[in-house]
């Protein structure tokens, strides 16, 4: 179980892994968008640590809802809107919840998933963050069903967002900035589904 | 009246459709919302919002206009933020500059919101010569 305390510890988490890739996704955007991804993503985040010692004592739907709120009104890029729906619908799916199980969480990215597609648009396959966030919810799915531990359930999460981004390289980008350069697109990895594993794996190394 | 947001990852951009707007159009009611609160490229929420609740005190309708990708998306969530408050206001998908041009054309003349954002949509089969 995780408590709220311990979604304020990870959101801290989080942010430090953003700021600590933060070149390395600016470097990816700059290949096939606007030089920005790393940029945004860290000042997003920096507005989200500011919160969190203010969210103390709230419950994980409230605490990710403000996150998502941040999120939107603070990145300035498409990745904005994206993850900030992302976390309130997450957020919505634990409203009143000072606990959550593995259950929950995966209850919830499938919630946030589904934000990221109803606000881009975008289905798997368009060389987007989805194409990281759906491979990392089914193979957590897969493992959850089989009875794996909490920790190991985040491992599989993470290994296919991995294989996710890898195949971001094979594939035209047909959403965002990066479908601008049509074929030429191909042979560089999303940012996006970069930023996305880094995330994950931020959560993956606190179980 | 129908009035104006014009919304950019480009304050200048943004700045420089209304300048072209208001030259054919000068009664028109319109805000830029272009760039970060810094003056960074990028689309801010908070502006967004502040220049539509500033067009819906002086208009009958507001018609926001968007170049690409989060200004269209942070603009959807401002608006669904907004719910259904009045004076309306919706989003067109347009050629940025020559929609804004036709539009607030569209809008001096007196037109509803709906032959207004047609206006705004049929610049996109305009040829320039
Ligand atoms: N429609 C979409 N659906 C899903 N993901 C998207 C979409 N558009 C962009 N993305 C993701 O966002 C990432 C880029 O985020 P970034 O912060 O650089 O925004 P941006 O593209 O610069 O934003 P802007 O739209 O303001 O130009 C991409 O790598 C991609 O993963
Ligand atoms: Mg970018």
């Amino acid at each position: 179980m995780t408590d709220s305390a311990k979604v304020l510890e990870l959101l801290g988490k989080m942010k430090a892994a953003i700021d600590e890739n933060a070149q390395f996704l600016t470097d990816l955007d700059a290949a096939i968008g606007d030089n920005d991804h790393g940029i945004n993503m860290a000042r997003g985040f920096k507005k989200v640590e500011e919160d969190l010692p203010g969210l103390s004592g709230k419950d994980v739907g409230a605490i990710l809802k403000k996150v998502g709120m941040d999120l939107v009104s603070t990145v300035g890029g498409s990745s904005g809107p994206l993850y900030g729906t992302a976390f309130m619908k997450a957020g919505a799916k634990a409203a009143g919840k000072n606990e959550i199980g593995m259950d929950d969480f995966i209850a919830m990215m499938e919630e946030a998933i589904g934000g990221v597609q109803m606000r881009g648009k975008a289905v798997k396959g368009e060389k987007t963050m989805l194409d990281s966030m759906i491979p990392a919810l089914d193979a957590m799915k897969e493992a959850a069903g089989a009875g794996k531990a909490a920790g190991d359930v985040l491992k599989a999460g993470v290994a296919a967002a991995e294989d996710g981004v890898e195949y971001t390289k094979g594939i035209i980008a047909t959403k965002g900035r990066a479908s601008y350069l049509g074929e030429r697109s191909i042979g560089h990895q999303d940012p996006g589904a970069t930023s996305f594993l880094v995330l994950l794996k931020a959560i993956a190394e606190e179980y | 009246m129908v009035g104006f947001v014009l919304v950019s990852h480009s304050r200048t951009l943004a700045e420089g459709a209304k300048e072209l707007g208001l030259m054919m159009a000068p009664e028109v009611p319109v805000e830029a919302a272009g760039g970060l609160p810094d003056g960074g490229m990028g689309t801010d929420y908070q502006r967004i919002a502040e220049a539509i609740d500033k067009v819906a005190e002086v208009s009958d309708g507001i018609l926001v206009i968007m170049d690409m990708g989060s200004s269209c998306m942070t603009t959807e969530m401002v608006l669904e933020d907004r719910g259904d408050a009045l004076p309306k206001a919706v989003m067109v998908d347009c050629p940025f500059v020559e929609g804004t041009v036709a539009a607030m054309v569209s809008a001096a003349m007196g037109d509803s919101l709906e032959t207004v954002k047609k206006a705004a949509e049929d610049a996109a089969g305009e040829k320039k010569f």
